[in-house]
């Protein structure tokens, strides 16, 4: 393993590698948080009483997990720009559109892990005793009430585990944003080991770099469990 | 969108489906056998063993599937020491690569599993074989063993629809499999977004399968779980 | 709330979108692959570089238009270009028919045979490097080579990178002789090949001459004709989207323009070594 190949500055791939890794910080943020939001919606149309609402979220949910990630992602960057462009012609725009690598790869990821987190925070809002919310119903709190103060504390303890689970996903997954052109770990890391011909070394920064935000992540995570669950015994 | 490529092109990347179930079949079995030992070492008593386990299980949780096979692939390929010993024999062909790829990955998370349903198994029943004096053996066997499985259920149903995706990523080191064959039509085709909507409901139709093979084990195996209608 | 958060979000995504109009070409972006030195590489301060990248920024001085290069991988390097990543492909991409029906190319800038190689401890390599076959004109002389290639390649496994020429080439007239291994850059083609675990790569003579030079190389050496036509298309030009024909006019004059004053072939013998512009 060349470690002179890693040097930060111009003679070496490390601050390349460094800057990559903000880059995957930054997107898996960005994808999570837009996961978040749409699994509010998700986790919505699951519980809805309209048929039509809870067969919408239950095809997407399906279509999402059960095909691979790397093929939602050649589909979103592919199709993504064309069915804007389709959208834009309807206002008579005819001009070329492009997003950039950065949002079609959040909100690729985010499609995916928007998918994963509203099973999660659907089976969070499942395992709150409903003779909660009936009681809160009995003194007279409205529906924000509810949510406030009952539905999201606890939804929130229930769904940290799970949603430690799919931030990882998430992390993870940028890593076949690479095919965007997106330059996050896993693509510096091609270019680099191909410039270089040297696998070896750039996989296995790419692997350390990873683990550390993974293990960081898992450090936070359950920094944030202990929090979620002051004052409640648990086995 | 081109309906008419759309059904030439499903028969092209069935032709990629052999591969693509040899890769999931062969290593979701070597990676639970693996998984049941990986689970023992982890819950064992010895801590150089457990720590074995642990830090194997952090490491490959940790990182990405893709940055595993390329390290798998062409990484270990550029040490002479591999190259000129037996074991090149293995590492040489890009199709025993990606199983060892997909085996360790799902090794990994099944002894997670596995472990948890292990570790699910009510103490008050361990206890009772131990006091009819049943040897370590036999309590797995018999008692330990059957619940865990019971219990991970659901939860390996979950691991091999994720086995299913991981293999479309071995497309990147030259297997065509499902996607890769996809990948190629594309190039010649400059339609992605048509081919990859064919593949798509391809993995789609395996995974909804194997959701419903589970279901059935799950029936079959925990009646006593199903819910009165 | 559903509506007002649905079109935030719609704002969100407006303002990150970048539009292009045709017809005011003062900002042209141009795509390229990064992966394939000398053509185009990069270097360890993470730019791009390559014979190619300079010839971008030399037509895009001629064409007065302020230039952007982005890198894409190869084989999404024609839908991205539809798709309006970028407005131009210079990728080291050969002019062919297959390709021209769905885009349109200028007139070829630069030429170079593909030739086979192999590592030079394999039995392959008894096949001596040398001659010419052009697939369009096949007389006795080239035919002989060629069969000579294909008998000597009989069985063995042939790396490519994929959505190449090349790949088009193994498939169409060796076929089932061999077997055919895609790669997704050039760059991991040479690594495997290197390490044996294909016996011969086809690819064009310069990128292989660049991985020949280098500490893990320098045991592949070539073998048979060099070759060019036929499948191999035309040259290698500038990819441009077919709604796209005034920027096709511009490119056109300003690669007249290079080769007339001669930096044209400086580019490429900068970077070569020798002189492949046409």
């Amino acid at each position: 393993m060349d470690l002179e190949l890693l040097i930060l500055g111009d003679k070496g791939w490390g601050d390349e590698m460094l800057r990559a890794t903000m880059v995957t910080l930054m997107v898996s943020l960005t994808a999570m948080s837009i996961g978040l939001f749409i699994s509010i919606f998700g986790t919505l149309s699951k519980l809805s009483n309209k048929l039509y609402l809870r067969l919408f979220g239950d095809v997407y949910t399906t279509i999402v997990r059960g095909i691979p990630e790397l093929l939602v992602i050649y589909l979103l960057f592919f199709g993504g720009s064309n069915a804007v462009m389709s959208i834009a012609k309807l206002f008579g725009y005819n001009g070329y559109i492009e997003l950039n690598a950065f949002v079609i790869g959040s909100i690729a990821v985010g499609a995916i892990s928007g998918a994963y987190s509203t099973e999660v925070i659907r089976g969070a809002f499942l395992a709150i005793p409903r003779g909660q919310i009936d009681a809160a119903k009995s003194v007279g709190m409205n529906k924000f009430i509810i949510f406030i103060r009952i539905l999201i504390p606890q939804i929130l303890r229930y769904a940290l585990p799970g949603l430690g689970n799919v931030w990882q996903l998430t992390l993870k997954d940028t890593a076949l944003i690479m095919v965007t052109g997106l330059v996050e770990i896993m693509r510096q890391s091609h270019i680099a080991s191909g410039s270089t011909y040297s696998p070896f070394t750039f996989y296995v920064t790419a692997a350390l770099l990873y683990l550390t935000l993974t293990t960081v992540s898992n450090t936070i995570f359950n920094r944030a469990e202990n929090w979620a669950n002051k004052g409640v015994r648990r086995v | 969108m081109n309906f008419g490529l759309m059904i030439e092109t499903f028969p092209k990347l069935l032709s990629g489906l052999n591969l693509t179930i040899q890769l999931v079949t062969i290593s979701l079995f070597l990676g639970f056998c693996l998984a049941i030992g990986m689970a023992l070492l982890r819950l064992s008593n010895n801590t150089f063993l457990s720590f074995f386990a642990k830090t194997y299980v952090f490491y490959i949780r940790g990182t990405p599937l893709l940055v595993q096979i390329f390290l798998i692939y062409y990484g270990i390929a550029q040490f002479e020491i591999i190259r000129e010993s037996f074991v090149w024999s293995f590492f040489k062909e890009a199709y025993w690569c990606g199983i060892l790829a997909l085996t360790l990955n799902t090794c990994a998370y099944s002894s997670e599993i596995i472990r948890g349903g292990i570790q699910s198994v009510p103490f008050g029943q361990i206890e009772s074989a131990k006091s009819v004096g049943m040897s370590r053996f036999l309590l797995y066997r018999r008692i330990i063993l059957p619940i865990a499985f019971r219990q991970a259920l659901p939860a390996y149903g979950n691991e091999m629809i994720l086995m299913v995706k991981a293999t479309s990523l071995v497309s990147t080191i030259t297997l065509m499999e499902v996607t890769g064959i996809a990948r190629l039509i594309i190039a010649k085709t400059f339609s992605p977004v048509e081919i990859f909507i064919v593949a798509g409901l391809i993995y789609l139709t395996i995974n909804f399968i194997v959701t419903r093979l589970v279901n059935y084990c799950e029936i079959k195996l925990t009646p006593y779980l199903r819910q009165a209608h | 709330m559903i509506k007002k958060s649905f079109l935030t979000l719609i704002t969100f995504l407006l303002m990150t979108i970048s539009t292009s109009y045709a017809g005011d070409w003062s900002k042209i972006k141009i795509g390229t692959e990064g992966a394939y030195p000398p053509w185009n590489g990069t270097n360890a301060a993470g730019e791009l570089e390559g014979a190619e990248i300079d010839l971008a920024l030399d037509l895009c001085k001629r064409m007065k238009a302020e230039c952007e290069l982005v890198a894409q991988d190869w084989d999404g390097i024609i839908p991205a270009l539809q798709n309006g990543k970028y407005d131009a492909i210079i990728a080291g991409m050969s002019i062919t028919a297959e390709r021209m029906e769905v885009i349109n190319f200028s007139q070829g800038y630069a030429n170079e045979p593909a030739s086979f190689s192999v590592l030079k401890s394999s039995k392959l390599a008894a096949l001596k490097a040398g001659g010419k076959v052009n697939m369009d004109t096949l007389n006795s002389a080239s035919t002989a080579l060629l069969e000579s290639l294909k008998s000597t390649l009989k069985g063995s496994v042939v790396g490519v990178q994929g959505s190449t020429t090349h790949e088009n080439f193994v498939k169409q007239v060796l076929g089932d002789s061999v077997t055919m291994k895609s790669y997704d850059t050039q760059e991991n083609l040479e690594l495997d090949l290197s390490v044996g675990r294909i016996d011969a790569a086809l690819s064009d003579q310069g990128s292989m001459e660049k991985f020949m030079e280098s500490d893990k190389g320098k045991n592949i050496a070539f073998i048979g004709p060099g070759l060019g036509g036929g499948s191999f298309g035309g040259g290698v030009g500038v990819g441009l989207r077919k709604a796209d024909t005034d920027l096709l006019k511009m490119f056109n004059k300003a690669i007249d323009e290079a080769r007339a004053d001669g930096s044209l072939a400086k580019h490429f013998s900068k970077w070569f070594g020798k002189d492949i512009s046409m």
